[in-house]
Parts: C-alpha cells; structure tokens; sequence
C-alpha cells in the first residue's frame, strides 16, 4: 500500500469537488474491495475522500413516481433486509444474499458495490500483462485461465467479468444511477449505460467522470410478477457467479431477464424477452448471439440457457 | 522402551480417561483468541522478544531464468525501512531437509514466486510497500509447466519415488496375460488437480538473535527435523538454534519442512540487529512454497464373472521441479486389494512449477480418488453391488509378500456397517434414476485405506510437588487435539485427573518426538508420553519404597500391597524415554481402513454438485478421545469433498504459475457445502502397533472421500467424470435436456 492523505467530508458536493481536483484521488466508503486493492497496490490512490459522513445517502425512501430512491451509503444488509424491497423488489434482495459474506454486506454500501472491479486473476497478479490494471501491457486472461471469465461483449484488450450479483437485479429492474458531478450539478444514468463494456478501454468499468459521486440509486414502481435470482457457482456459498440469471416473470409467461457473470457489465438484451414465453433457448439465442466465448468458458452458454430454463420452470410451478 | 512385541495389558486398557470424549483442554485457549499463534507473540500479553520489527517477502515475478538486477535504492529510502536482504547479496542456501525448491539466494530463479528479497521495516505497512519499491530485472527462461504435454517423456520412478536409482515397477504373476483373458474389464485414464493446502495460518515465524544463538518462534509440524534443517540451511550447530511452536493454524503437510518464513527472518533479523516477524502473505503461498501434485493415472482392471480381480494395474504419473518426488498415488494399491496378477508403477515428469510436496495423505488422497472410482466402474460392469464387489477382493495378508499379514483389517466390517448405517439398500444400482425435484439424486461409496507408521517419539514427564504432572515434548498441535491426548495418556497412566497434567508442545528444548505428520503423531506422541509415564511410575514407586511391578496408580495414590501413599508424597520426580520400535511393522501391516459413504444432488438444469450427506466407518485401533479423531475424520471429509468438486490450482502454462493464488480465486468448501457428517468407529485395538494399541486418523477421514462422492454424482447423473474436480462445465452438456 503507498503512503496516501485521508479526508473526510459531510456534503456529496464537497466530495465531488474534492476529488475532482486531485487526479490521484478516490472515494472511500465500504471500502470492501478498494482496501484490499490498495493493499496489493492495484489501486495506488494517492488521496481518499472518506464519504461516510454524509448526510442524507444512507436512507431508503419511497420515490414520488411509486419507486424507491436507495441512498449511496445503504448497505448490502440493510437494502435487502428492507420491507419494502422485500416485498416489491425480491429479485433485488435475492441478488444481494446471494453475494458475499455477512461481515462483507454489512460493511459494502449500495454505489461501493456497483463499483467492485474484476475478480480476473490476471488484474490481481500485478507481475502479469493486464490492460485493465496497467493499460497497454496485454491481456494475459484472453489466451489463459479464463474459466471465471467473458463469453460477450469483450474486446481484444480484456475479457474480465463484472463481478457483482446486486447490479444484475438492478439491471433487469431498470435502475437509475443518480450523481452529483464535480460543478454540483447532478445527472441521472440510466443502468444500462452505468457500466462500459472494455472496448479499448479496459481500465474505464463505468462512464462516471473523475469526481462524479453517486448519490442514490433509484428504482422505478414496482413490476409484480416473480422474482427469481439464480447464481450458478462452484460451491455453495461465498463464490462467484459462473453465470448468474436476475429474472421477473409475469403470470403470462412475458417478463424481463438479465445475465450475470457473463460480461464487462449487467447483461440483458430487452428485444430478446419477447421470446421468453417460447422457452429458455429462444431467450439466449438471442442474448448471446454474439458471444466469443474460450476454450474454458465455453460452457457458460449452455449453463446460461439452463439456467435460464430452471428459473422458467419454477415460475411456472 | 522398545515396543518389539504386541502389547499385553497395560494401564491405558483401563480406558478411564483414555478413549473417553474429552473436549479440547486448549479449547478455551482457541476460543478467546488467546492462544499465542506464531504471528501473534509480540504485544504485553504474548511478547515473547521485545522490538520486533517487521519483514514482507518479496517473490519473484517469472517462473524460470535469472535475476539480472534488483534496485532496492528507493525501497531502502522509504519510510521505517531498516534494511533489505536481496537474493543477489546472498548465496544460494544449502537444501533443507524435505525440500528441493531454492529457498533463498543466488540469481537463478526455479520457480514463480521464489522468495528474492525480505525488507524489514517498524510496520507491516512500511514493509510491504518498500517491497513492491523494489525493480528487479530478469532474464527469462523457457520452462516446462504442462504436464498433458510432459507426460509422455515421464520416467518410471525408483522405488523412493525419485529418478537416482532403477526404475521400480511392482510386477506379480503376469499382468497382460490375465487383463487379455479377463472376462470383465475396466481400462481408463484419469486426471486429479493440483491443491493448496490452503491452511488458515500461513506460514509465519518471528526470529531472533542472542549472540551465535537463535530462537525461531513459528508454525511447524515437525520441531526436531526443522531445528536441524535451519541449521542445516544457516550453516549453524544446531545447539544453537532453537525453534518454538506450540500452537499451528493448520499445515496438512505445508507445514513439515522450514521455509521462507523462517529463513528469511533469520537473515532479516541477522541483517537489521532486531527480532523479525514475517507472515508470507496469501498470494505467495501456493507459488512459493508446495501443492499436492496433480497427476494422470490409468487403471486397468480384469475381474471374473464374480467379481473377482484377475488383473490389476495402477500406474500415475506426475511432475516435480529437479531432483523432487513423485506423488505416490499408487502406493495404498499395492495392499488394498487381493489380485494375482499385478502392475504397479508410477512416473514422474520433471518441470518448472512449484514444488510439488506431502500434502495430507500424500500419494493415498489423489490415488484413492482414482482407483476407487474405477471399482466403481467396475461394479457396474460387473452387475454387482460396489460393497460386495470390496468385500470380495479384500486380503488379510500383504498381497505382494502372503506371508506378511495385516495386525488388524477389519475393512469388510466397515463397509457392511456403513452400508447398514447408511441406508444402502435405498440405492437404485441404475444412475440417474431417482429424482427429488429438479435434484438428481445419487449415492457412492469408497474405501478409505491408510496405513499406520510407527516412528520414535520421546517425551518428559514431571512430577511436581503438588502431585500433579507436567507433559513436555516437542510434539506439535496443528490443530489436531495433541494436547488433549497427551495430557490423557498422562493422566491414564499417572492415575491422575485430567486438570492435574499440563501439557508444554512445540520447543525443541523438549525431547523430539514423532512430530505431525502422516497421521502419525497420535499413536507415537501418546506412546513416547507411555514410555515416559512407566518410567515415572517406576521411580516413583521406589522412592515410596512400593514395587514397581505391581504399584498401582490410581485416584492421585500409589498402592501395593496394603500400603498407599499420594503421588504428592515422592515429592519432585523426573523421568524421560522415547518409544523406540522393533519389527512388528515388518512382520505385520500396518493400516486403518474406512468405508465412505457419499449421497449427492446435482442440479439437472445447472448441474451443480450439492453433498447431501456423509458417513465414514473408521478402523484405526483404539480410538483416543472419540470426539478429537471426530474431528479429525470430518475435516478430511471435507477436504475430499473440495478435491471432488473444486479445487484446483489453474496452470498458466505460458507464465509457470497457479493462476489462482488467493482464497477467493482457489476455492475450497464453506459451511454451506458441508450439510450433514457422520463418523463411526470400530473398536479394534492393534497390540501389534504401540502400547497405546492405537492407529491415526488424521489422513484416513480424506482417503477414498474424493470416489465416494465422485461415484454418487455418477449414480445421480449417469455422467461418469474422471477429471477431477468434477465441476459442473465437466457434466453439464451430457445431463438430461431441460430447455
């Protein structure tokens, strides 16, 4: 870990500004997975803006529109314990227990975890090519180890996998992700354009702007059906997702599917849910038209579509 | 004591405190986070040498070449550094015993993360970061790190398992002759990973110097063997090197030999004229120091109509670094089974990775997985029930030498209990029948085999004032429930309550003993402890003027005849022996014996594995306190459920390294995995094995777990997977249509 300065700050704006400022600079608030990166020197921020005393980001409130406006600071613990998202929103308390530890989900707040980088080997050994940790030095994942790894939306640069199971249910939900950018003004990001895909840009995971701070997440009214979130892993707990299936699905068969464990980001294609009354296959024909899977994770396609099936049976059972 | 012949009654038979459930006497110790662990002997409370300050380890970033040159200018500059030990400023230490791998020194570099420099600072913080400071330039090497690709150049191991001496292949009666004319056969290859032994203490030691003379506070299994071997590697007496480790956070075999730790808090600590503590950290683990070796191993098997075997071969190949071992996966095949005719062999290819090393029950753990899995095969070939098919082919006798009998085998005893206990009459003999939801459901078994060893171990005994007692030993607890043992056999023997003995491990001041390993350490610690006890009891009659040969000790009094006295009254005795053996393990195998029983459900849409439940009988002489050998049993259970079903070390076999070298990237099973264990024990003491009639259990709980739960996914599913660990992508596309 490389010596850094330490701030604490009450208000988003002055947070914004702080880091805005300081091209070495990072928010701090769970601290989960940022720590730990420091502590290998993945991250070598050279400031931390601590966001944890700010007021007003740790609530949960009741949206005019019908939805639910989840403040930044919320934890894991507290967002899927919370009635309402229990009720309304179960895909999304799903997701969030299927993550992690209980000690991490206590600590790990609402926009830390839409932030959490890859889980790619090759990002956490800092002796080997990786371009989302070192930009321009390789992927080494692309011809290794890459069972855990990309089937879509990849790029020559990098194939690492979002990691996270919470933004899965917030995809298919169609969240909002709200900031304050660095001239205070905010901006609403629709989830479907949070997370960038690597493209050419492995080292960018999302379109914030240095000193862009989440503020809240927002979800729309709620969308009833069933709430299904189904994390296929190699053991049965604290493990990341091989593939995972955030899903809401009407009594009609019609509903809403997004793929976790697949991509740089959340993954869901809408104009393939037309098909979901036609069956699992249909759905991922479509969804994964343009994989690229490798040799060692060829299989999560089929694993998507029977997963995918798993979840249309129960929610017709 | 020489224990040359089988044991007649003595007074452990009394089993008043021996055998019973005792919990752990360190217990409360581990539950209050109060016991000193290796890393943790500083501060007011545990602070074993004041000053201490702190090493990080550096390991290199290529897996073979040279290190061309290391800037440590701005790492030595950086804040509470208080020096640096560079590979380059330090010839290559002579090997430690157990080990081929360069520890430290020199520029050439034999493996990814080979320790190349330690830097010492006043906080963990300052070192670690002054380490990464640090730019080495290297020159880089092609390696060999593939071992599909290497394996046909593999040569036939001798028969210590190494490329010095003529290629060993056991070779009775005629092999391709009875495989050729067998009517039922089995021939198939299959593959086991590489494991971490992912221990939840990493390797940690503090050291420090007083003159010529050095004290090594650390995590060890094997006291006696490290002293030396740091000697050894420091080029010191080993009188003057003292090593101290009562308390280990696991090794499973990592933990045998000395490594980084130890070595390079020596020389950190020579260098900055302070006491240095080091904690390798987690990444560097499974690099730097030793795996389980993966291997390929191929089985043939020829079996009458009745199950029969005619024909068995069992051979393995595996790779090592120069000059290392082979995994001796096919050593437990040469006794399991009766067969006339037999080949047996193993193979080793020689690479560049890691070194591969023990790791619990070496050579069984991987070799068992294999074999017992094509038994199973062969059972459904054959049409017979895969309990019966064991029970058919056991032997009382070593099936290489008939003469030589087993002292105790009671393996088909085992495996009918289990099989009763079990509810193995529920198994439908046809795979992928039974449905319980979306769950196929299926049941396996194995057979769990391991044998005993018996190896010298001595121990001190001390009768205070008080008339209580004081155990000491260089003996080691990883874990595994030593001091409560030692302390009951004391007590048994001394005729003393159990909170009248304490019990000192870890210092190689004590008298050496067998140390921890190939669960071994049971059964010869608590008989060197015997040894000591008879001595004790011995000059404690005689100072009470009682004979020695009928003095018994029971209730903190001593009688003969129609005298009494209380220990208390001899006053301060001392005595110290070792339990030393003759040939009774020559004469007679020497084994524990298991039936592993395994129910599975695999997911048919996802195919993933849930353990269901299991239940291992267990063989293993006198059981000392069922509830530590409990323990012990259901910890390697769960150690064959993760072989079975996910851990591995992932080869890049471009850099020469495992890819996933932290707990989050090498998995192995939480709570969540493990739903419901049971163990049962045979009492069968073995006279023949020490006077403590008693066997380990330590490696038999992980021996065959690894099949049993292989051949129930393969009774659920139908899909048979020999690539281990059988992780859901191996099955998936062969599991029935859902979509």
């Amino acid at each position: 870990m490389r010596p850094f300065t330490y701030q604490r700050v009450a208000t988003a704006a002055e947070a914004a500004a702080a880091v805005a400022g300081n091209p070495g600079a990072k928010f701090l608030a769970g601290g989960t997975n940022l720590l730990d990166l420091m502590k290998l020197e993945i991250e070598r921020p050279a400031h931390l803006v601590d966001v944890q005393d700010i007021e007003g980001l740790g609530t949960i409130e009741q949206a005019e529109d019908g939805g639910l406006r989840i403040g930044a600071l919320v934890t894991n613990t507290t967002l899927a314990a919370n009635e309402r998202v229990r009720r309304d929103y179960g895909v999304l308390t799903r997701a969030i227990v299927a993550g992690a530890s209980g000690q991490l989900r206590n600590k790990a707040t609402t926009a830390g975890n839409l932030l959490q980088r890859t889980r790619c080997p090759y990002f956490y050994d800092p002796n080997l090519p990786c371009n989302k940790r070192n930009p321009g030095s390789g992927c080494a994942a692309l011809e290794g180890y890459s069972r855990q790894l990309a089937v879509i939306g990849s790029s020559d640069k990098c194939i690492a996998t979002y990691p996270g199971d919470m933004a899965i249910a917030m995809r298919v939900l169609d969240a909002t992700v709200e900031t304050v950018q660095p001239d205070g003004t905010t901006r609403a990001i629709p989830f479907a354009e949070f997370h960038r895909l690597p493209g050419d840009e492995p080292e960018r995971d999302n379109v914030l702007a240095h000193g862009e701070l989440i503020t809240a997440v927002t979800l729309p009214r709620p969308l009833g059906g069933k709430h299904f979130y189904q994390k296929v892993r190699d053991r049965a707990s604290y493990a990341y997702a091989l593939v995972s299936v955030a899903a809401v699905i009407q009594p009609d068969g019609t509903g809403r599917v997004a793929f976790g464990g697949v991509a740089h980001k959340p993954w869901r294609v809408e104009a393939a849910e037309a098909a979901l009354p036609q069956g699992a296959a249909a759905v991922t024909a479509q969804v994964f038209a343009d994989a690229r899977p490798t040799e060692h994770n060829r299989f999560k396609l089929p694993l998507a579509t029977r997963a995918l099936a798993g979840v249309l049976a129960e929610a017709k059972g | 004591m020489k224990f040359e012949q089988a044991a007649g009654t003595n007074p452990i038979d009394r089993q008043k405190i021996i055998g019973q459930p005792t919990s752990r006497i360190d217990g409360p110790l581990k539950t209050t986070g109060t016991a000193p662990y290796a890393h943790e002997r500083h501060g007011p409370n545990h602070g074993v040498v004041p000053n201490q300050s702190y090493g990080y380890i550096l390991g290199a970033g290529i897996a073979k070449g040279r290190v061309a040159s290391m800037d440590t200018q701005e790492a030595a500059r950086a804040p509470g550094v208080l020096g640096i030990v560079t590979t380059l400023e330090q010839e290559l230490l002579p090997p430690g015993q157990g080990i081929v791998a360069n520890i430290f020194g020199g520029a050439e570099i034999r493996h990814y993360h080979q320790a190349i420099a330690v830097v010492m600072a006043e906080t963990f913080e300052q070192a670690r970061a002054a380490a990464n400071m640090i730019r080495v330039d290297y020159d880089r090497a092609d390696g060999r790190f593939d071992l599909a690709t290497l394996a046909p150049q593999a040569r036939v191991a001798d028969e210590s398992g190494k490329l010095k001496g003529e290629p060993f292949k056991v070779e009775v009666g005629d092999f391709a002759g009875a495989f050729a004319e067998a009517p039922v056969t089995v021939d198939a290859t299959y593959t086991t990973a590489d494991e971490s032994h992912a221990m939840m203490e990493p390797f940690a030691s503090i050291a420090a110097w007083e003159g010529e003379k050095l004290t090594v506070w650390t995590s060890n299994q094997m006291i006696a063997w490290s002293k030396g071997s740091l000697a050894k590697m420091l080029g010191m007496k080993p009188e003057n090197v003292r090593l101290d480790s009562p308390f280990i956070g696991g090794g499973f075999g990592a933990k045998l030999w000395v490594r980084a730790d130890a070595v390079l808090a020596a020389l950190g600590a020579k260098k900055v004229g302070r006491p240095v503590r080091i904690a390798m950290q987690r990444p560097l683990v499974a690099n730097n120091t030793s795996h389980r070796p993966a291997t390929i191993q191929q089985v043939k098997l020829g079996a009458t109509p009745d199950g029969r075997l005619t024909a068995f071969h069992h051979s393995s190949t595996s790779g090592n670094l120069p000059g290392g071992d082979v995994e001796v996966a096919t050593q437990q095949s040469r006794l399991l089974y009766a067969a006339p005719n037999r080949e047996i062999f193993m193979k080793l290819a020689v690479n560049d990775l890691p070194e591969g090393n023990a790791m619990r029950a070496p050579g069984e753990a991987p070799g068992l997985m294999v074999l017992e899995m094509a038994m199973d095969e062969l059972a459904e070939k054959l049409g017979m029930d895969p309990v019966e098919l064991r029970i058919v082919n056991d032997t009382q006798v070593d099936p290489e030498k008939p003469e030589r009998p087993f002292s105790e085998r009671h393996l088909v005893e085992c495996l009918r209990r289990g099989a009763e206990e079990f509810g193995w009459n529920r198994r439908n003999p046809k795979p992928a029948q039974v449905r319980d939801g979306r769950w196929l459901v299926g049941m396996g078994m194995a057979t769990g085999f391991r044998n005993s060893m018996a190896t010298k171990s001595a121990a001190r005994v001390r009768l205070q004032r008080d008339g209580s007692l004081v155990v000491e030993t260089d003996m080691t607890d990883i874990g595994t429930g030593t001091y409560t043992i030692l302390a009951q056999t004391a007590a048994e023997m001394m005729g003393l309550p159990l909170d009248r003995v304490t019990v000192r491990l870890g210092d190689s001041d004590d008298p050496a003993s067998a140390g921890s390993g190939g669960q071994w350490g049971a059964a010869n610690s608590t008989s060197g402890v015997y040894a000591a006890c008879v001595k004790l009891r011995t000059a404690i009659a005689e100072k009470l003027g009682m004979d020695p040969t009928t003095a018994d000790f029971t209730d903190g009094e001593v009688r003969a005849g129609n005298r009494s006295a209380r220990l208390s009254d001899a006053g301060e005795l001392m005595a110290e022996d070792r339990i030393e053996f003759g040939d009774l393990d020559k004469q007679y195998q020497q084994s524990t014996f298991a039936g592993h029983f395994c129910e599975v459900a695999v997911d048919s849409y996802t195919g993933e594995v849930r353990v269901h439940r299991m239940l291992a009988v267990c063989e293993a002489g006198r059981i000392l306190n069922p509830v530590t050998a409990r323990s012990q049993v259901i910890g390697g259970m769960t150690m064959g459920v993760g072989s079975a079903l996910m851990e591995e070390l992932a080869v890049d076999t471009r850099f020469g390294l495992f890819v996933n070298h932290d707990l989050a990237g090498y998995e192995v099973p939480v709570h969540a995995d493990i739903p419901h264990q049971q163990v049962i024990f045979l009492d069968h003491p073995d006279d023949k094995a020490n006077p403590l009639k008693a066997k380990g259990v330590g490696e038999l709980g992980l021996c065959g777990v690894g099949a049993a739960v292989a051949n129930a996914i393969y009774n659920a599913t139908g899909v048979r997977v020999r690539d281990y660990p059988i992780t859901l992508d191996k099955h998936l596309e062969k599991l029935p249509q859902v979509a």
